[in-house]
């Protein structure tokens, strides 16, 4: 971990600032970037990380102060001069095309050819190997959309990196993987130090930043907060700086919520699903929920967690299986006629699956609830306009006002909408796969709080995590999931993050020795 | 000031800006030039014809401006035109016989909806088979020749004025109050505007997507319909192999013109209509200072590409 602070910077933002409708995005931020050196970006969603980025990639332009690489002034005018100049830069969202082969996309723009035509042996091969010496494996000749979301990421990662890019930017690039594949990529990140690579890491898991960065610059507000080296900086104050706030109020919003929430519900559950079969994706998944009952599924990327909860909305349909809502069987497999017996979701890709990115941040919240705020097919804008005030208010949007549109919005407030739109039709049940993710800290607290506080008030609700510690926090019990079928469940005392795994591990040896 | 400056400097403000207003600008500039440039431009006569001649697009283009591509209007328009003339020749009263049309442009719609909400086909694909099919359909309804009919409801629907205002304009201008009606005040434009917005994140929220796609195609199809009926009372005929040719292009490029996305998700009715008229003023202009119709097609098509350059999504949004 030597930061070569004396060598002079690869690239070098001076004074950045950036407006907005004349709102300030970005206001007199400087970085420096070293080769071979990691520069952790970290700051709450509005910060002004990816209004940076897309400064120094070409995405938008500077209003005033200047980027420097190596020592010259730049101005790229799209990112792809600033690949030219060799800035790669990895999105949250993998930016490929899903159609084509691993190999093709590994190659996407830099095609080898042989006598003017594709060579795609040759790419089959090499994107092989290449992919081989990082660790992925993946069939080459797939198309890439096949594969887990992971496996992608790491695709458009390594291909970045055989690029020859002096300066590779990743922007969250770990929020759809595995552990084993954040280790994986985390030694992607190790190799291209070695190459004297500089990197921006830009990430909401704070594990990941203090392994892996070398210098640690958080925003606020669009401001600077501070810059400076990862080992002069505690994990405390790293998240003070980011909220703004003090520390120790931090630790009372964001844990005594959901410490200690793990207790024993009875009575009647009012979600019971069960034995619930898909060839392929669920084999005998069952969850119950109590009113007042939060429930995880817990598991690795691609257990079936967000499967077993698109089956009990009616968005996967079964080929067996039986659910129950208050005690009444359900068996049109639709989501609208869940959406009737008040079983709401929240959806895992918020862009895809959520919003209305052209609407309005009041459109996206009335949407599910239509049918009760129509009256003779009219819709009331008085009875829609008074709900979208008092959840806004209720889950403190910041926005403009109900009529801004829902894409112009951070992560988090996105997700509030998202939620927003859930509770305005006073749901039963609730359904949330990853409340949290991609959204900043304080978000996260909040979300959080809300889920233990929906409980409280006698919804059952179902809970899905990446990250074990908030399902582990969150729940009163907890299914494990493992390839689509469910490994056990845990409850009260059980509950603990170290159990969880062990159900997997022991599962995977299992596996192991079947397969001997 | 300077807020104001920064909002000019940004790119995505400027196409925004574009997009929503570019059309009614271009309109002001054509009139200004046609103003100074064309010899008696200025005149009642002038508004008249105009008004006369545009509102069929603005109808067929009001029903393709809520729900995207719809290909078969021209061809519903021949198919409704063969049904008008099939019942007045039988003798059915003329009342009766516009709405046995207009049904028929319905049927058609609902057909082209539950081809795209049920076999999942795309509509540009869905609403060419009706494209192609429905002027064979018309041709054998009218037994494959043109018919004339000498009705006399039609001078009306031709000539009629209320206080100088043609009653097609008058028509079409209330069809389009209601369109915009349907788009922005009930529950069905606003899970039409969800819908073409994001389809997958429609059907989580538990909109009823296939319904509502069924349902635009048959307002695409009656609209249709509807402007067959004026077509053929100006033409005093039904010609099935004349009656709404390549008015599928006229109305897409007025809705394209006009601001609507042709991928969903945003409508605008007032732009659709300042299409239409800017699109028919285009080419009296062009007639009135004798360029031959190949070269309107082509000024046409510049237009077109234009407008779908200003229409293309901005590049921040990713």
């Amino acid at each position: 971990m030597s930061t070569p602070v004396t060598s002079s910077p690869i690239l070098k933002v001076t004074s950045a600032s950036k407006r907005f409708a004349g709102v300030h995005a970005l206001e007199d931020v400087s970085i420096e970037l070293h080769a071979g050196s990691v520069h952790a970006l970290v700051g709450e969603n509005g910060a002004g990380k990816s209004t940076l980025i897309k400064l120094i990639t070409g995405v938008y332009q500077l209003d005033s102060g200047s980027v420097q690489l190596r020592g010259e002034d730049v101005a790229f005018d799209s990112p792809r001069s600033a690949q030219r100049a060799g800035i790669a830069t990895i999105y949250q969202e993998v930016h490929l095309a899903p159609q084509l082969s691993v190999a093709r996309n590994f190659f996407l723009g830099r095609e080898p050819t042989r006598l003017g035509s594709l060579d795609l042996k040759r790419m089959n091969r090499e994107a092989g190997d290449a992919l081989k010496r990082y660790g992925i494996v993946a069939d080459v000749k797939r198309p890439l959309g096949e594969l887990g979301l992971g496996i992608q990421q790491m695709v458009a990662i390594a291909r970045a990196v055989e690029t020859d890019a002096s300066v590779v930017i990743m922007d969250e690039p770990t929020s759809s993987l595995e552990p084993r594949e954040v280790d994986l990529l985390l030694e992607l990140v190790a190799q291209l130090k070695a190459k004297d690579v500089a990197i921006v890491y830009v990430s909401h898991k704070l594990d990941e930043v203090f392994r892996a960065c070398d210098t640690i610059t958080v925003l606020r507000d669009g401001k600077l907060v501070s810059t400076g080296p990862t080992k002069e900086l505690t994990r405390r104050q790293l998240i003070s700086r980011m909220l703004g706030r003090d520390a120790a109020e931090l630790e009372k919003d964001g844990r005594t919520k959901l410490a200690g929430h793990s207790k024993t519900i009875e009575g009647e559950p009012l979600l019971r699903a069960e034995h619930l079969n898909r060839r392929l994706i669920l084999e005998d998944v069952s969850v119950v929920v109590r009113p007042g009952e939060v429930v995880g599924l817990a598991g690795l990327l691609g257990s079936g967690r967000s499967e077993t909860a698109k089956a009990i909305f009616g968005a996967l349909p079964l080929d067996s299986g039986e659910i129950e809502v208050g005690g009444k069987a359900l068996t049109h497999q639709t989501p609208a006629s869940r959406i009737r017996e008040r079983v709401a979701m929240l959806p895992e890709d918020r862009k895809a699956e959520g919003l209305i990115p052209d609407m309005s941040i009041r459109d996206n919240i009335g949407l599910a609830a239509l049918p009760q705020l129509t009256k003779a097919g009219l819709v009331s804008r008085k009875r829609v306009d008074d709900i979208v005030k008092t959840f806004m208010t209720r889950l403190r949007i910041k926005a403009a006002g109900p009529n801004q549109k829902v894409s112009e919005l951070s992560g988090g407030n996105q997700q509030k909408v998202l939620l927003a739109r859930l509770l305005c039709l006073n749901p039963r049940v609730l359904l949330l796969d990853e409340p949290t993710r991609g959204i900043d800290v304080g978000a996260k607290a909040e979300v959080q709080a809300l889920v233990a506080e929906l409980a409280e008030k006698g919804m059952a609700v179902v809970l899905i995590s990446s990250e074990l510690e908030e399902v582990v926090e969150g729940s009163d019990a907890v299914v494990v999931l493992r390839d689509g079928a469910q490994l056990g469940r845990l409850v009260g005392d059980d509950i603990s993050e170290d159990k969880i795994m062990d159900l997997i591990a022991d599962a995977a040896s299992e596996q192991i020795e079947a397969v001997k | 000031m300077t807020t104001l400056a920064a909002n000019f400097r940004d790119r995505t403000a400027v196409a925004a800006w574009t997009r929503e207003h570019g059309v009614y600008v271009a309109l002001v500039l054509l009139i200004v030039y046609n103003a100074i440039a064309t010899p008696n431009f200025v005149t009642v006569d002038t508004v008249q014809l105009l008004f006369s001649q545009v509102p069929p697009v603005i109808i067929v283009a009001l029903g393709i401006g809520t729900g995207g591509v719809d290909l078969s209007v021209g061809s519903i328009m021949a198919i409704a035109s063969a049904v008008l003339a099939k019942f007045v020749v039988g003798g059915t009263p003329i009342g009766v016989a516009m709405l046995a049309a207009v049904a028929a442009g319905l049927l058609v719609g609902v057909f082209n909806g539950l081809v795209v909400a049920f076999a999942r086909v795309q509509p540009i694909v869905a609403t060419l088979g009706v494209l192609v099919a429905g002027r064979g359909i018309a041709l054998v309804i009218t037994g494959g020749a043109l018919v004339e009919l000498f009705v006399p409801f039609f001078k009306t629907i031709r000539l009629g004025k209320f206080i100088g205002v043609p009653y097609v304009m008058i028509v079409a201008a209330l069809l389009a109050v209601a369109v915009a009606f349907l788009v922005r005040r009930t529950a069905f434009g606003y899970r039409l505007l969800a819908i073409g917005g994001n389809r997958r994140a429609s059907v989580l929220a538990g909109l009823p997507v296939r319904r509502t796609l069924i349902v635009v195609y048959a307002i695409s199809g009656t609209l249709a319909a509807v402007a067959g009926v004026i077509a053929t009372a100006r033409l005093r005929a039904s010609d099935p192999s004349y009656i709404g040719l390549l008015m599928e292009l006229s109305a897409i490029t007025a809705v394209v013109v006009g601001g609507t996305s042709l991928n969903g998700g945003r409508v605008r009715i007032l732009g659709t209509v300042t299409g239409a008229i800017l699109l028919q003023l285009l080419e009296s202009t062009l007639v009135s200072h004798n360029a031959p119709d190949s070269v309107a097609r082509m000024v046409e098509a510049v237009i077109i590409i234009a407008a779908v350059y200003v229409q293309r999504p901005a590049r921040s949004s990713r």
